[in-house]
């Protein structure tokens, strides 16, 4: 087992009286599963992710990850296991100004010293991992470029070049195809299992595509109002599940990532 | 009818007007006295005749060859000053701003809340940083004189100090205010600390670091000057030796070759801040 | 998507070539840095040897405890009154002839006013308070006057250049409608500019005021009054405790200042 929630119940973070995100929550995972995380907004898909992540701690009830309680350790130690995963954000998290060869290299960071990490600033440590990981993704031109000069669609799938360089084993990836077309959806995905199958990594990834998740996952986990509704493999699953999911909520029409650069600094007060 | 009429006429206004008035001419009156304000002394026979004499010379610049070499080295010094006093600031200042980085929390993650100890350390470090800022420079110039000695040291340590707690301020509040989320989805995905800020948080602030830090330099250049005259060397101190001197030649180049100094670094500190920045 | 055995076929593309004037600025600091020491040869003993640290504890010793007695604390609150009056009005003059030299320097009095008031500010805000206070002390004596003038010479510098970008940059509308109906140019200012651009000329006075608090207390240290020259002499006595106290004071005023001035600010934005 390399995952286990038993009866979680999570809050966000710093709402400590609000009703809770997600409520007795008990979901298994074992090592190299891929399985597709499913249900209207607000269901409470990204905070699963993030709990899966050790990044929010369950208020109520046991988290278990690669068999040990990750809240039971003390802070080094914790930090030090998350160097396994790899959570990536519906926003993909590149600096604007950044070159696209760094952003993509970030991902080894767990890995560099404080010196690598600087030198790789100045002079790229491993630029060809990069372009490969990019090349996957038919964006290798843009290796040299900064980041705010690529669509919304480009920087997604370069924050995916970051997964691909990373050396994680369990991919927490949430809504990765948002800002893509059908075919350029289809594609990227098929990278993203091919790697999780090729490294044995387990692959949790949120979608907003009920049919891309049906045909292309095994195991599909169904959310709403922070409770599983059905946990099933996906040939398993039939419309009228799906339809009661989504029952009298916005259907499965993406919600756009944020994708606007981030706020620019304020001007700092003169003498 | 006509009572009413008084009403609707009066003017809201007026009575905090005038009220305020009178509030800020009730403290001027002190104000006048407590800082002996006679502008009248201006024009007595003494003042006239030491003014006088100072004008005149004060409008023959002195320029023997002895002298300027004597204002270029000097001028030199005060440059090196602000330069090595800004280094030892931004050496001090950049650990400091790390530490009290809350972004860079590791015991944050997951509980919103920071564990004791390094919420007491951050702390210790933000009052360090006021102390630092509040003391004026010219107060550290004065102890260091007493401690090290007339000369550019205590200058440069003066400057350092005050620097160290206002270049530290600045900078959190640069770091604070850009974009986090970057740098925090480096340290979820196990990244350390500080390899986080610099992929993560640096690319934006960089350019505002940078900006500030130069900004600050040329502020250190006026306040090398300004120490010299507690003792600190360079062309502070042969300004006040030539003032209490009453040379009045000497001043006068000397105040010229300080604005021009003035001048020159504004103008190599906004070519820098657009090339760096 | 392309398969493993057509990517490593790839060329990388080209690395994009670092600009040489960056390399050459970025050497050129360095060298500045290093020159900087060098030539200065900085006297690090006075603080890290072990007889330096000793004394240096010692010299910290003698300013506790800060001395309190009634009548030491009433000199510092006179001095105290002194510096706050210094500020209060230096910053006053300041605003007053900022504001008169705003409107040549702003281009209303004609083209050809404006670059030499501008050229007259800048000398005026480029000279520290110091220096002011030291050239004014010749011709008006020691004591706090030349303080209150030295700083008003310097803030109208600043304020003056405030006021006058402010005074640029104001939406014209108002004026040229008052202007359009026969309106002489002092009402004209009067009634259109200055309610406009009256909030941050005062925002910027205060925020000069803090700063001047600061420029009072140690303007003293020439010959200028308050508690920067009560300091410098009693530093000179080397009474330690005597100077710890004008410091704290200095601290308070200094604190005092800006929470005066920040409710001010809260007050009148209001």
């Amino acid at each position: 087992m390399q995952l286990e929630l038993i009866n979680a119940t999570i809050r966000h973070p710093g709402a400590n009286n609000a009703a809770p995100a997600l409520h007795e929550l008990t979901l298994q995972v074992t090592a190299g599963e891929q399985i597709a995380l499913i249900g209207p907004s607000g269901a409470g898909k990204t905070t699963l992710l993030h709990t899966l992540a050790c990044a929010i701690r369950p208020h109520d009830g046991d988290y278990l990850a690669f068999g040990i309680d990750p809240w039971q350790m003390n802070d080094a130690a914790r930090h030090a296991l998350r160097k396994r995963l790899f959570l990536a954000p519906q926003t993909p998290p590149l600096p604007p100004r950044q070159r696209v060869v760094t952003a993509v290299l970030a991902a080894r960071l767990p890995q560099w010293s404080l010196w690598r990490a600087f030198a790789s600033l100045i002079k790229p440590s491993d630029p060809r991992a990069a372009f490969d990981a990019l090349a996957r993704f038919q964006l290798e031109d843009k290796l040299y470029a900064r980041v705010d000069r690529l669509s919304g669609g480009e920087r997604q799938r370069c924050g995916m070049a970051r997964l691909l360089v990373s050396t994680a084993e369990l991919f927490l990836v949430d809504e990765p195809l948002s800002a893509l077309d059908p075919t350029l959806a289809l594609a990227t995905l098929a990278v993203l299992q091919e790697e999780a199958a090729t490294r044995k990594a387990t692959l949790i990834c949120s979608l907003h595509q009920v049919e891309l998740a049906r045909r292309h996952f095994p195991r599909i986990v169904g959310l709403r109002d922070g409770r599983i509704v059905f946990d099933t493999r996906s040939d398993a699953l039939t419309d009228a599940m799906i339809a009661n999911l989504y029952a009298g909520r916005e259907a499965a029409t993406p919600a756009p990532p944020d994708l606007t650069p981030a706020a620019t600094v304020p001007d700092v007060p003169c003498f | 009818m006509r009572q009413q009429n008084a009403q609707i006429v009066r003017d809201p206004a007026w009575r905090r007007r005038i009220v305020g008035t009178l509030i800020g001419l009730l403290l001027l009156w002190p104000m006048l006295v407590a800082s002996e304000f006679k502008p009248w002394i201006l024009f007595d026979e003494q003042s006239l005749n030491a003014t006088a004499h100072f004008l005149a010379d004060f409008l023959a610049p002195a320029h023997s060859l002895d002298f300027l070499r004597l204002v270029a080295v000097n001028t030199w010094q005060t440059v090196a000053m602000a330069t090595a006093a800004m280094t030892l600031a931004i050496a001090g200042a950049i650990p400091m701003t790390l530490l009290i980085n809350e972004r860079l929390s590791l015991s944050r993650i997951g509980t919103g809340r920071m564990a004791f100890i390094p919420a007491a350390v951050r702390q210790l470090v933000r009052w360090l940083l006021v102390v630092l800022r509040s003391v004026p420079e010219l107060v550290w110039g004065l102890l260091l004189v007493r401690i090290a000695g007339p000369g550019p040291t205590a200058g440069v340590f003066a400057i350092a100090l005050t620097y160290c707690g206002m270049l530290g301020k600045v900078y959190a509040e640069i770091l604070d205010s850009s974009d986090h989320f970057a740098t925090r989805a480096l340290i979820v995905n196990g990244s350390g600390r500080l390899n986080a800020f610099l992929y993560g948080a640096m690319p934006e602030a960089a350019a505002e670091l940078v900006s500030y830090t130069i900004y600050r330099w040329e502020c250190a250049i006026r306040g090398s000057i300004v120490l010299g005259f507690v003792g600190a060397g360079g062309l502070g101190q042969r300004m006040d030796e030539s003032l209490k001197n009453l040379v009045g030649g000497e001043v006068c180049t000397m105040l010229i070759v300080f604005v021009l100094l003035v001048a020159a670094a504004d103008g190599v500190s906004k070519m820098l801040r657009e090339r760096l920045a | 998507m392309t398969n493993e055995s057509n990517i490593a076929a790839k060329a990388m593309p080209p690395v994009p070539p670092l600009r040489y004037s960056t390399v050459a600025l970025l050497v050129g600091l360095a060298a500045l840095v290093v020159a900087s020491f060098a030539t200065l040869r900085l006297d690090w003993q006075p603080f890290f040897t072990r007889e330096a640290l000793a004394s240096m504890s010692e010299f910290i010793h003698g300013f506790a405890p800060p001395e309190m007695a009634p009548r030491f604390l009433r000199k510092v609150g006179v001095a105290t009154m002194e510096t706050l009056s210094m500020s209060g009005l230096g910053t006053i003059i300041a605003a007053a002839l900022g504001t008169a030299l705003a409107l040549p320097a702003s281009g209303r009095f004609g083209k050809a006013l404006r670059l030499p008031t501008r050229m007259l500010l800048n000398f005026l805000r480029s000279i520290p308070e110091l220096v002011w206070a030291s050239v004014l002390v010749i011709a008006a004596g020691l004591g706090p006057f030349p303080g209150t003038l030295a700083l008003a010479a310097h803030t109208t510098g600043v304020l003056g250049r405030l006021f006058a970008d402010a005074l640029e940059n104001v939406p014209p509308l108002a004026e040229s409608t008052l202007r359009t109906n026969g309106a002489r140019p002092l009402a004209v200012f009067l009634y259109g500019t200055l309610p406009q651009t009256a909030p941050q000329m005062m925002s910027y006075t205060l925020y000069r005021w803090e700063n001047n608090i600061r420029a009072a207390a140690i303007l003293g240290v020439v010959g200028a009054g308050g508690l920067g020259q009560m300091l410098k002499y009693f530093l000179s006595l080397f009474q330690m405790q005597q100077a710890a106290t004008v410091i704290m004071a200095m601290l308070l005023l200094v604190a005092l200042v800006d929470g005066i001035s920040f409710w001010l600010r809260r007050v009148m934005m209001d």
